[in-house]
């Protein structure tokens, strides 16, 4: 590949500086003291504490946190028994169209999803009465539906990629098949199991599309409100909110980077 | 030990295993796709909700074909379709083009260097798409960076009007969907014996025609993978071309959003959904085989 290496190396520049650039350039202006958010007007801090003393904000970024956390757990529960019966129970009825819902929901359009959760939801409201009322649960049971198939295919893929050996040699010394899935199976894919929660998480708390459909008046998540203020063009304290996420999230990613990698390093 | 008891227990809870999930997807996945189609058929009214009952006060079915041919008739959702399909294919070549050379480089960095460079690649996903798009807007606006910088460096000396085309939106899908497109070529790429182009090339084979006779052809099933996983969601966008887009660049995903939101009509927003989606039945389709064979290849 030698002669192509440097067409190679400079797409790679181009790309990441492609990637990159246009954070560095919030993270940049988030910091700019004039309201006109292109003009330089000086360093300043002053957007971060109007952002702390908003409301608004607060209370929506509220919302998003309880709910990504309740969607993290459920998609990882249910998440996690759809990739075992995926990649254990080989043979069963229906086996076709489930791992079909599994993979569809990850590329699904989102306005298909949303418009079709909302419909479903006012449908069952006229025949059972319930959801009476749309916010909170809605929200979660949608996004619980499309976060639960990222989590099934990381365990999927974990699990098929792990030796069955252990496991039959469990079952082989007369474990039980219940007592290996909580001594042995469980304890071998935790870190899929994380991963799956985290990745779940993240998409919960970034979802827009889906939200917005499913939810009521009065139930605003943060990506709601950022989209409405957004809608009328760039704002410095969006900046600044921008800012918070992206340092929050990227040292977080490289946090677990780091330790990953340093674990790896003691056990080879 | 295991007892005929234990082990009924057993096959139950394989069973709970199976079902919980099961059940969790054909009510709030399969299910709704059935009310689409119902509505879909029924007529716009100004009530709660806004639509035609599917059975009348007689028990008799009111379905109506209305919505569907008013989609066949107007020009402007035909127009809409085509566009989307024809946006969503640019912007899923354009990021094959950036994605594939990437790709490449990161398979063939030194362990270290890739495992960096892979994780560049996935970090951008992790932080909010909303807030991704938003920050071009900083720089593609007419007073934004990248036309002050031109205008600094006398490129130019009136700013571009970058904001509100057709070339904000393929920015956009671009810079979204690139993490998609890299991923799936890099685990083809680093999966592939590079021995295999050494020899092309020993045995006289040109570069170019080393990459075209080898090395495109095994990394298919990667390429394949990429442009779905690009084109699919690309499809249905509605965040970009709301922000980034102008006024004219109408895509049917924002058409659906606003037919729903805006004119309030319901049955017509499913009648969108579902020509949409049976656009994309086939690629879906094609994406689910794809990745079952990949699977089975692994095992």
């Amino acid at each position: 590949m030698k002669p192509r290496s440097r067409f190679i190396l400079s797409v790679l520049a181009f790309g990441y500086a492609f990637l990159y650039l246009p954070l560095a350039s919030v993270i940049v202006y988030s910091f700019n003291d004039s309201r006109l958010a292109t003009v330089w007007g000086g360093f300043s801090t002053r957007w971060y504490g109007e952002l702390l003393d908003n409301d608004q904000v607060l209370d929506s970024a509220f919302l998003s946190l309880r709910i990504a956390l309740t969607v993290a757990t459920l998609a990882t529960i249910f998440g996690t028994m759809a990739g075992m019966a995926l990649s254990r129970f080989s043979r069963f009825r229906g086996r076709t169209l489930f791992s079909g819902m599994i993979t569809s929901p990850m590329v699904m359009p989102e306005v298909i999803t949303g418009l079709s959760l909302l419909l479903l939801f006012v449908s069952m409201q006229q025949l059972v009465g319930w959801p009476a009322q749309r916010g909170f649960g809605t929200i979660t049971i949608a996004h619980t539906t499309f976060a639960m198939a990222y989590v099934a295919i990381i365990i999927q893929s974990r699990l098929s990629a792990m030796d069955e050996s252990l496991e039959e040699a469990a079952m082989d010394l007369g474990g039980r098949p219940l007592r290996v899935v909580f001594d042995i199976t469980l304890p071998l894919i935790a870190p899929a199991m994380i991963a799956g929660w985290l990745l779940a998480f993240t998409l919960s708390l970034d979802d827009l599309v889906i939200s917005s459909f499913v939810s009521g008046p009065g139930a605003s998540t943060l990506p709601m409100l950022i989209f409405s203020k957004v809608k009328l063009g760039v704002t410095p304290d969006i900046n600044a909110l921008a800012t918070l996420i992206i340092l929050f999230v990227s040292s977080g990613v490289l946090i677990a980077w780091w330790v990953s990698r340093r674990s790896q390093r003691q056990s080879a | 030990m295991s007892t005929a008891a234990g082990l009924r227990h057993d096959l139950l809870w394989q069973k709970v295993t199976i079902a919980i999930p099961y059940v969790w997807l054909l009510v709030y996945f399969l299910a709704p796709f059935a009310i689409i189609l119902k509505i879909s058929l029924a007529d716009p009214v100004i009530a709660q909700p806004p639509f035609t009952p599917f059975f009348d006060s007689q028990g008799d079915i009111t379905a109506t074909s209305d919505n569907y041919s008013f989609l066949l008739t107007d020009k402007l959702y035909a127009v809409t379709y085509l566009k989307s399909v024809f946006m969503a294919l640019v912007a899923t070549l354009l990021c094959l083009a950036l994605g594939f050379p990437m790709a490449y480089g990161i398979a063939r960095a030194d362990e270290s260097t890739r495992n960096l460079l892979l994780l560049l690649i996935v970090l951008p996903f992790w932080i909010s798409f909303l807030l991704r798009v938003y920050a071009w807007m900083g720089l593609l606006n007419n007073y934004g960076v990248i036309n002050n910088v031109l205008m600094w460096l006398n490129v130019i000396d009136k700013p571009i009007a970058f904001m509100y085309t057709d070339f904000a939106i393929y920015v956009g899908l671009v810079y979204s969907y690139l993490p998609f497109m890299v991923l799936p070529l890099y685990a083809t790429l680093e999966r592939m014996d590079l021995d295999l182009v050494e020899a092309a090339q020993d045995l006289g084979a040109r570069p170019s025609q080393a990459f075209w006779d080898v090395t495109w052809p095994l990394a298919r099933p990667g390429v394949i993978a990429g442009c779905l996983l690009v084109f699919i969601p690309a499809m249905g966008e509605y965040v970009i071309p709301y922000l980034l887009g102008g006024p004219e660049s109408l895509l049917i995903g924002r058409v659906l959003f606003d037919e729903f939101f805006v004119n309030r009509d319901w049955p017509l927003a499913s009648a969108v959904a579902i020509v949409l989606l049976l656009i994309l039945v086939v690629p879906i389709v094609f994406l689910q085989r794809s990745q079952a064979r990949d699977a089975e290849g692994h095992a």
